[in-house]
Formats: C-alpha cells, sequence, structure tokens
C-alpha cells in the first residue's frame, strides 16, 4: 500500500475578520525544532526525581492489603526501632490539618477523604502510614514491620457489584456517587425507538485504565519557615496546584511556590495532588525536614487513581434509508473508593450525538463507588461517546444493509447545515466532521480496499476497514471555576532578545517551542532569540494548564495578543527614533529599517536597549522598557473535528489483529507546528491502540489488582503502533489564532476507529461483542464460535453480547416528599416565609444557598443567594408546597425548576437541571 | 547493611565508592554519582528508561547490581555527546525527528540506539525495531523513534531516506 504523503501540510483557512490572524508564516505553521529537546536528550532533564535538597529525608507508604475492612489497630513499634528512621505517622496525627480533598473543580468530596486511611481501609493500597527514613530502602524496611490488625469485609469491586453490594462509605444510602438523567425512559422517546423501522441496541464495556505516564507520580516538599513552602511535584499546572494546595490546606496563597520543569507525563493522573502527595506534604510540615516521596511503578499501578471502566447501552432508532430518529444512552462509570471527582461523566451524553442530526436523545447516566482505587480523568475522559456512538453506527449500517460511510454522510452535521444546536442544545458554528471525512476518502480509495477485502478473504484472509468520525470540544474556558484563559508576559530584553513567561504547562506538549514560534513570527526576531520560561507559579499567572485540550488555543491567543502589544510598542519607539512613521518600519530578522530609505537601518538590539538606559531619548509620554502583557480569554468552546481510517488484518488461527494502515484526517485549526500537533495525535491514537487491544487493569473477587507490573498491564510498543498518515484541514477556528485543540483527540476517535476495523474484518462470523480490550482469545470465540476464555459462567453471560441489558432502577429514586397534611393547616405565610439554609447536591459537589420566601395567596416571591451572587424568582405555593423557576446561563443556558415541600423548620425536595437531570436540595430554616 | 568498595568507570571518570549489596546500578548512578539522566520508568526490567552502556553493551540498569558494575565501564546519556556540546548523532537524529516529548523514556531509547549503531556496527531497521520494541514510551506513538531508527540505518548504508523532518 502505497502511503500518500503525510506531510501535506497545513493550508491556513479564511481568517474571521478583525481578528489577528497566525495562518502559516515564518515560523508559525512550521516544524520548527523543539527547545526542550536538547535538555532531555542528553539527560539534563529537571524531573522530580532529580531534586535533591539538603537535609532531605524520604517517605515511604504503608499499605493496606485487603479492598475494604476496619482497622483495628496499627502497631509501629518495631518499625520506628529500625536505624534511621525518623517519624511514622498515621492519619490520626494528620487530622488536625483539616485536609479538604478539593476536586479539579475545587469542590470538597462527597464522601469524607482523607490523606491516609482513617479507621477504614477501602481499597487495596491505600495509604495507611507514612515512614520517614534516611534512605527510600530504610523506609520501606520500617513499613514492612508496621503491623496493621483488620477486620475484613467483603469488597464492593465491580459496577455490578455496586448497584446491589452494600454501601462503600458508611452513611451512604447506596453507592451511586453522581447521577444525572431519567431513571425510566421517557414514554414519547420510548415510543419512537419502538416505533422505528431499526432500533439497535448496544453495549460498550470499557475496561479500566491505568495512565501510566512513563515517569510516576512524586513529589519534594520543603517548608521554609511558617510562611513558605516549596513543592517540587510532577503535575500538570504548577499554577492548579498551588491554588489546590492553598485551598486544601487553608495556607496563605502567596507561602506556597510550585516547580515543575519537566514532567514525564500526565495523562490525567497529575491535575492536582491527591492522597499520597497531600501526606507527603502535611509530613514535611509537621516535621520540618525537606520530604521526597516518589512512587515507584508497583504503586503506580495499584495505588495511583485510574480510569475509564465504564458500560453502556446505547439505542439508537433509524429509518429505512438509515436517517437518524432517535436514542437513548444508559451509562455506568465505576467511580472506585475515593475518586479525584463524583463523575457520572454528563459530556458523554452532550457529545454523543453533537456532531449528528439527531432529532431526539435521552440518557441515565450513574457513577458507582467501590473497593477500588479512585477515578481520575484520562485523555478525553467522554471518550465514550464517540466509542459507542460510531461502533454503533457500523452495527446499524451493517443490520440495514447501507455502507457505514454512506451512513454517515445522511447524518453528519455539514458546515452547510451551520449554524445549528445539537439534540443536546449545543450550539455548532464551524465543526468540519463531514468534511474531514471527504478529506479522508480522497486519500484512501474505498472501493479498491474493498477488491482486496474480497479477493483477501477467498484466500481465508480476514482484512477490515474502520472508519470513523467525531468532534471534540476544545479550549474550554469560562464555565467552570478551574478553566480559565491563559497569560503571556513578554518583554524584549535591553540585548534584543526575547523573554517570555507563560502560564503554560508541558509534559511533552512543547510549549516552550509553539509559544517562541509565535513570538518570533510576530515579533520579527529569530527562533533562537526567544525564550520560553514555565513551569513555576511563581512565574506567570494562573491556568489548569494541561487540561482539555486548550493550550494552544488559549495561551496561543494569548502569546499573539501580547506580542502585537509589544510590537506596537518597539514599533513607536523605532519610529521615533529613525524619524519615520510606524508604518513605515520594517523588522527583518534583527533588523529595524525604514521602507523606501535603505540608508536608514539599526539593529533591533541598539532600539531594545535605548528603551531601557536613555530615557532622554525616548518619545513623550513613552513608558521606558519593553514589555507587555495579555490574558485571552477565548470563545467558551472550540470545536475540533476529525475522521480516521484504519485496516486491519485478523489472523483467524490465532486472533491477533494486525494494524496496516492509518489515515487521521484532522481539523485543528490553524496549526502552530505540524510536528507537534502530529505528536499529539499520534500519541493519543497510540494510546487508543492499547484501550482495544492490550490495556487493562484487573481486580479479583477480592479487589486485588492483578495488573501490578508492566509485565501484567501491557502497554503498547513499537510494533503494536503502525506509522500514522496525517490529513490537516486548517479551518481557522473564531478564537485569536486561529486554532483548535488537539490534546485528546487520537485518544478518543482511535478506539472506535480501530474496533470499526475489527468488526468489519470479522463480520463474516458475526457482531464482535465491545468488550475490550479485544484480545486474541475474545476475536477467537467469536471466530470459533466458542467461549475460549477460563472466565467463570457470570463474564460468559457478559461476554455473549446482545443479550438483553437490565438496569435495575436505584432504590432512591428522587422525588419531591409529600408535604404532611395536618387536620387544620397552618397558612402558607407561618409555614414557609422568611429565610432558608439550604444545600443542592449538585453532580459537581454541594451548593450551599439561603433561600427568601415571601408567600401572598398563591403566589410565591423571594431570592436565592449564594457566594456568587443573588437571584429573584417568582413562583406558586399551594400549602407547603413551592413551585419556582429560575434561569441561569452557566455553564450553559437552562432553567433550573425548583419543587420544594416545607416540612417544620426542615424544607426539601428537588431541582430539575435541564439536560442535567435532578439534584437533591435539603435545608432547614436560617 | 554490608558495603562493598566497587571501583569503575562511569563517562569516562573513574569512580570509587562504597554500596550496599542490594543498590541496583540504576540508583548508584542517580544517586551516589549524579547521573540523573538514567531514569526509572518501572524498576522492573520492562520499560527500559534506565538503559546504559555496560562495556558496550546496552544493560537496563535496574536490573543489575551496582556492585556487579565493578571494574566495569559505563557510558550514561550524559556521556553520549562531545564534551564541546555537539549531539551524538543518535541524539540529532532524535532530535530532527521528533522522536520524544516529555523525554522520560528518552535516554534509554538514545543509549540503546548508539550502543548499536556504534563502532562501525550495522544494524538492519528490522533489527533495530526489534530493540526499540524492548523501550515503552506513551507520548509518541513511536513515530519519531521509528524515523529516526530508520534515517539511523540509513546513515550507516549511505542510503538517503524518505520522510525527515523539513
Ligand atoms: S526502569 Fe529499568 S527497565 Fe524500566
Ligand atoms: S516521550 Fe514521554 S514517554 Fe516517551
Amino acid at each position: 500500500m502505497n502511503a500518500p504523503d503525510r506531510r501535506a501540510g497545513a493550508n491556513a483557512g479564511a481568517e474571521p475578520a478583525g481578528r489577528p490572524h497566525a495562518g502559516s508564516g515564518r515560523y508559525i505553521g512550521q516544524r520548527v525544532r523543539r527547545k526542550e529537546d536538547a535538555r532531555l536528550l542528553t539527560g539534563r532533564g529537571q524531573f522530580v526525581d532529580d531534586i535533591a535538597l539538603p537535609g532531605m529525608l524520604h517517605v515511604a507508604f504503608v499499605r493496606s492489603p485487603i479492598a475494604r475492612g476496619r482497622i483495628l489497630g496499627i502497631d509501629l513499634d518495631v518499625a520506628r526501632d529500625v536505624p534511621g528512621v525518623h517519624a511514622i505517622y498515621t492519619q490520626q496525627d494528620l487530622a488536625h490539618f483539616n485536609v479538604d480533598m478539593l476536586s479539579f473543580y475545587l469542590v470538597s468530596p462527597e464522601v469524607e477523604t482523607t490523606p491516609l486511611a482513617n479507621g477504614r481501609v477501602a481499597y487495596v493500597g491505600e495509604p495507611v502510614a507514612l515512614v520517614i527514613a534516611d534512605s527510600r530502602p530504610i523506609a520501606e524496611d520500617a513499613a514492612s514491620l508496621v503491623v496493621v490488625d483488620y477486620a475484613e469485609e467483603d469488597p464492593v469491586v465491580t459496577i455490578d457489584d455496586a448497584r446491589s453490594g452494600p454501601p462503600v462509605h458508611p452513611g451512604c444510602d447506596d453507592n451511586i456517587a453522581a447521577e444525572m438523567g431519567e431513571q425510566e425512559i421517557d414514554e414519547d422517546l420510548q415510543a419512537l425507538l419502538e416505533g422505528a423501522p431499526h432500533l439497535i441496541r448496544h453495549r460498550v464495556v470499557h475496561q479500566r485504565i491505568s495512565q501510566s505516564p512513563m515517569e510516576t507520580r512524586g513529589v519534594v516538599v520543603s517548608r521554609e519557615g511558617a510562611e513558605e513552602l516549596t513543592l517540587y511535584i510532577t503535575c500538570q499546572s504548577p499554577h492548579l496546584v498551588a491554588r489546590w494546595v492553598s485551598l486544601a490546606l487553608g495556607l496563605p496563597p502567596g507561602a506556597i511556590r510550585v516547580i515543575a520543569k519537566d514532567v514525564g507525563g500526565g495523562f490525567g493522573l497529575k491535575n492536582h495532588p491527591w492522597k499520597e502527595e497531600t501526606a507527603v506534604i502535611l509530613a514535611a510540615l509537621m516535621f520540618n525536614r525537606p520530604l521526597k516521596w516518589i512512587e515507584d511503578r508497583y504503586e503506580n499501578l495499584i495505588a495511583a487513581n485510574q480510569a475509564r471502566e465504564q458500560e453502556m447501552v446505547l439505542q439508537v432508532a433509524l429509518d429505512d434509508d438509515g436517517r437518524l430518529l432517535a436514542s437513548h444512552g444508559d451509562y455506568s462509570v465505576n467511580n472506585g473508593a475515593f475518586p479525584q471527582l463524583s463523575e457520572c461523566n454528563i459530556a458523554v451524553h452532550m457529545f454523543v450525538w453533537a456532531a449528528y442530526r439527531m432529532p431526539r436523545y435521552g440518557f441515565l447516566t450513574r457513577g458507582w463507588y467501590s473497593n477500588t482505587i479512585g477515578y481520575a480523568a484520562y485523555r478525553g475522559p467522554w471518550a465514550m461517546e464517540s466509542l459507542i456512538r460510531e461502533t454503533a453506527l457500523d452495527v446499524a449500517a451493517r443490520r440495514i444493509g447501507i455502507d457505514p460511510i454512506e451512513l454517515r454522510r445522511r447524518n453528519l452535521v455539514t458546515l452547510q447545515d451551520q449554524p445549528t444546536t445539537s439534540c443536546m442544545d449545543l450550539p455548532l458554528e464551524d465543526i468540519t466532521p463531514a468534511e474531514c471525512l471527504e478529506k479522508l476518502l480522497a486519500a484512501f480509495d474505498v472501493a479498491a480496499f474493498r477488491r482486496e477485502q474480497a479477493a483477501a478473504r477467498k484466500e481465508g484472509r480476514y482484512l477490515g476497514l474502520g472508519i470513523a468520525t467525531y468532534i471534540e470540544p476544545t479550549g474550554a474556558a469560562g464555565a467552570i471555576t478551574t478553566m480559565t484563559g491563559e497569560l503571556a508576559q513578554v518583554r524584549i530584553e535591553p540585548t534584543g532578545k526575547v523573554t517570555a513567561t507563560m502560564s503554560t504547562h508541558s509534559q511533552g506538549h512543547g510549549t516552550a517551542t509553539t509559544m517562541a514560534q509565535i513570538f518570533a513570527d510576530r515579533l520579527g526576531v529569530p527562533y533562537e532569540d526567544v525564550t520560553v520560561f514555565e513551569g513555576d507559579s511563581s512565574r506567570g499567572g494562573f491556568s489548569p494548564g494541561a487540561a482539555g485540550s486548550r493550550q494552544g488555543v488559549i495561551a496561543g491567543g494569548a502569546a499573539i495578543m501580547a506580542a502585537d502589544l509589544l510590537a506596537a510598542k518597539f514599533r513607536q519607539l523605532a519610529a521615533h527614533l529613525l524619524d519615520t512613521s510606524v508604518d513605515a518600519i520594517v523588522i527583518d530578522e534583527g533588523m529595524v529599517r525604514v521602507d523606501g530609505a535603505p540608508d536608514k537601518c539599526r539593529p533591533f538590539a541598539d532600539i531594545a536597549c535605548i528603551a531601557y538606559g536613555e530615557p532622554d531619548r525616548l518619545p513623550p509620554g513613552f513608558e521606558a522598557g519593553l514589555e507587555a502583557q495579555y490574558r485571552y480569554q477565548p470563545p467558551p468552546m472550540t470545536f475540533s473535528s476529525a475522521a480516521n481510517a484504519c485496516v486491519v488484518e485478523v489472523d483467524a488461527d490465532t486472533g491477533f489483529v494486525r494494524i496496516l494502515r492509518w489515515i487521521s484526517s484532522e481539523d485543528c485549526g490553524n496549526v502552530i507546528n505540524p510536528a507537534v500537533v502530529e505528536g499529539q495525535i499520534a500519541g493519543g491514537l497510540a494510546q487508543a491502540i492499547g484501550m482495544v487491544l492490550l490495556e487493562e487493569v484487573r481486580f479479583d473477587a477480592r479487589g486485588n489488582p492483578l495488573a501490578a507490573t508492566y509485565k501484567d498491564y501491557h502497554l503498547p510498543a513499537i510494533a503494536d503502533i503502525p506509522e500514522f498518515e496525517f490529513v490537516h484541514a486548517g479551518t481557522a477556528s473564531q478564537s485569536v489564532g486561529g486554532m483548535r485543540g488537539c490534546g485528546e483527540g487520537g485518544a478518543i476517535i482511535g478506539a472506535p476507529t480501530l474496533v470499526n476495523a475489527i468488526a468489519d474484518a470479522l463480520a463474516p462470523f458475526g457482531e464482535v461483542p465491545v468488550d475490550l480490550p479485544l484480545t486474541p482469545t475474545k476475536l477467537l470465540s467469536l471466530i470459533e464460535g466458542r467461549d475460549l476464555s477460563a472466565k467463570t459462567v457470570d463474564d460468559q453471560h457478559h461476554f455473549i453480547a446482545d443479550h438483553p441489558v437490565t438496569v435495575p432502577v436505584s432504590a432512591a429514586a428522587e422525588s419531591a416528599p409529600q408535604a404532611p397534611q395536618p387536620a387544620a393547616a397552618p397558612t402558607a405565610e407561618a409555614l414557609v416565609d422568611g429565610d432558608w439554609k439550604m444545600v443542592l447536591s449538585t453532580p459537581m459537589g454541594p451548593q450551599e444557598m439561603t433561600g427568601h420566601f415571601e408567600t401572598r395567596g398563591q403566589a410565591l416571591a423571594g431570592y436565592l443567594s449564594s457566594p456568587e451572587g443573588q437571584m429573584d424568582f417568582t413562583g406558586s405555593v399551594d400549602g407547603a408546597n413551592l413551585k419556582f423557576d429560575l434561569k441561569v446561563d452557566k455553564p450553559m443556558k437552562i432553567t433550573l425548576k425548583y419543587t420544594l415541600a416545607v416540612t417544620g423548620d426542615k424544607i426539601a425536595g428537588k431541582c430539575k437541571m435541564g439536560i442535567f437531570g435532578s439534584a437533591k436540595v435539603t435545608g432547614q430554616r436560617a | 547493611m554490608s558495603k562493598h568498595t566497587i571501583e569503575l568507570t562511569i563517562n569516562g571518570l573513574r569512580h570509587t565508592a562504597d554500596v550496599e549489596a542490594r543498590v541496583s546500578l540504576s540508583d548508584f548512578l542517580r544517586e551516589d554519582a549524579g547521573y540523573t539522566g538514567v531514569h526509572v520508568g518501572c524498576d522492573h526490567g520492562v520499560c527500559g528508561a534506565c538503559t546504559v552502556i555496560v562495556d558496550g553493551k546496552a544493560v537496563r540498569s535496574c536490573l543489575m547490581l551496582a556492585v556487579q558494575a565493578h571494574g566495569a565501564d559505563i557510558t550514561t546519556v550524559e556521556g553520549l555527546a562531545e564534551p564541546g556540546g555537539a549531539l551524538h548523532p543518535v541524539q540529532e537524529t532524535m532530535a530532527q525527528e521528533y522522536g520524544l516529548q516529555c523525554g522520560f523514556c528518552t535516554p534509554g531509547i538514545v543509549m540503546t540506539m548508539a550502543a548499536l549503531t556504534g563502532e562501525g556496527k550495522r544494524p538492519t531497521e528490522e533489527q533495530l525495531i526489534d530493540a526499540m520494541s524492548g523501550h515503552l514510551c506513551r507520548c509518541t506513538g513511536y513515530q519519531g523513534i521509528r524515523r529516526a531508527v530508520r534515517k539511523l540505518v540509513a546513515a550507516d548504508t549511505g542510503e538517503t531516506v524518505d520522510g525527515g523532518a523539513a
């Protein structure tokens, strides 16, 4: 097979009027050499384990060997006597810090979460005690001598266990960590589904994944007196870590400095500190010596938060032409015991049909607690939407007898359809999945492949083609506290060199390179003359760093804006010194010339030097120096689109899958550095291949992790990953510079593309159950028509797909409590009027507010006030029952419908939050 | 725990040290000798990040004890470039081909490439890719590493290679 030129470069699309554009330039759009490489290739990077401070001691943890139980006693005596041991702490010692283990959204956890186990353990590997010693080996020796007495209980391990098992957390009614949507499918929707000519019921089981950055977690903590704390930590944003630590520990933010120069990958695991890092920080505050903890790989695979482990059933109704009519999704995700965020992944439903013309969609989405390590993000946390939709569409195509490409063409939203809104009310203006699909098909001859496939089948070889399309929200800012704009600070030094400080952070993203490309282009200086600093919370301003494919879009915009401000200032000075107009100034690789006057020419550095050192020569009112900064706030969301194709051969004798070809046709808008963008996509695609074929965190029935080394947890190696071919579309976005995010896309689109290819190859044998990973054993089971796994009867039941899935309706179905009807009811005024302290339990965490009610007959008026502000409402009252609506704009335009009932001094009920489902409201008189 | 005296050469310099028998070569190189370019990604011989050259051979330093290196001549990634700063051809090729992102796996990959291509050795592309299959990289999807392999093999045989970075 002949690969087209994978370097078919970015062709810059049309720019929106009135915005500074990036397009391609001397450096922007070019494959410029990375600034980071020189140090990383020579072993001079600075990762957290490379930090050694005077007086530093080492930490190891005592971890729970059981998944669930009470701690009856902890005996530290023998361990304390080991020479070289300085201290051993348990949660009792750390309790007085009252740490608030916040989520990425800076919301308090739903269930009690402590750095070390507090009287109970809830997963294998949970840290129970922390040992401080002269060296790590000594700390480990001592940790092994700590004796913990447990009263073991039966654990809740899987999502199925969680549905019926005893609550993981004492005090909870059930194991539901978060829930949104409707318990029962709406009657109209049910009628649409059942009445459709074709109804596909598609089930996907996604295994649990270890993010597995090659650098494990780690932290070095140094307390410098009461007012200063320095953290070296492997993370995704030093600024976010500083903010998190300040809020979680109640420390003054100015006292905390977080440094993370080089980080060996994050992928969602390293957004903020969790149990171990927090325990080390507290221990350092108590013990007053610098402490280091570097997670080993065994700890990382059993006790670092993990991701995915989801099940979803998607019903899709289509007409005979393959047009989409209606759909329903039922989704569950295992949150483990202490998730970094109690998550039911609403984004799965927001995006499942966003790129398709789907008239009607309903859903139920739930997160479940279990006695396993807690949930954390992983590249494209909502990726199930693309996996289940794109695989369901291929099942539908086979069932109806339509070509899968044609099926997509009939249903995808095209540029011509826009602006429009999705079935979940997402505004769409410039998504291009349909256009990416056509570009993909121009690069891949489907007809020729089908001939090859037919010929191969005659020889008993099974080739398959998988195609998938998707859109991805990137560069989001403004709807969630921590998802902000980015800050660029840039200066032309007196030497004429350019130094910038960015709020960005790289865990391999190459932001020091891409941002330098922008500065060099916009300021007219050589790329070599630009240095970008990042990775230190004492520099630049707040940003969440690498999260949500945002840095290229937002920081790129900030860099353009700041550079343009600085360029204007420089030109003003140059024009003054060269006695010409600003428009006549030409800056070219270190020289400043006057257009049309070749003799008028000065070195760039001379002008820079004057700006700082010779105030008398500056124009009147000119601020000395050459410095500028800009915080860019992008549009709320920027969409990227893609269509991918891959070709596989499945060996019918062994069940092994070989990937023969893979093309990524994507629209990342204007591309700053194609090599960096392709690197991001390729890395994501490789992770997707790992998800589909290799990786799996498994547990036994007692909750013991079964993949505790890389011999058991199979990361893809070079032989597993094909060469990817790239087609870039380059449709400029609405953001400054026209970029679109590219950080997560490969990890999202890769899985359905590969699953579809395997399913196409094995179509002669029936439908491939999408139960990841698709191991040779599972595929051979389909090929040979018998179950070859050594699994239990129960698991076989899972494996044989398409069996009806019954989802038990939770016993905790919420409904507005009925107010008691006393014989002589007091007036509504007496019952209701006044101030109430209320808590709304949203999926983002509890929100406290004060409600003020005034009744007049059947009419209700009042306001809800919270730290975010006060909102007035009017509504109705019937005895002790209140009803009122509030319209809000954030995180999107929805109407909140409150139904509350008063019982004495208590108030309770629910709030319907549009597509976000219902939330419980409780409260009492203020 | 008893200590043993070892003498060895690291990046051309003589070292003498007293080490516990249980200390791995990777920990010794990082913590005692100060070569933090030796990265430990798994500590159980799978990821390849800790690879160094011991007496001419690429070795996973997490699987070897420091005491076993007594008398050995070791090169770490810090010793690969010219003292003046010019990158080793393997390092240069990796940079040109965007063979790294976070750079954590990189020292090991570079050392295996250097061990297999140095001093007139002429591996085939297949042999070098085979060797690379012992290195885990979570960031790059191995695209640049594969291109670098191809370029290194071609450079050895004098062939030109298609697909180099612009
Ligand atoms: S650290 Fe030695 S092979 Fe992974
Ligand atoms: S570059 Fe990050 S692990 Fe290879």
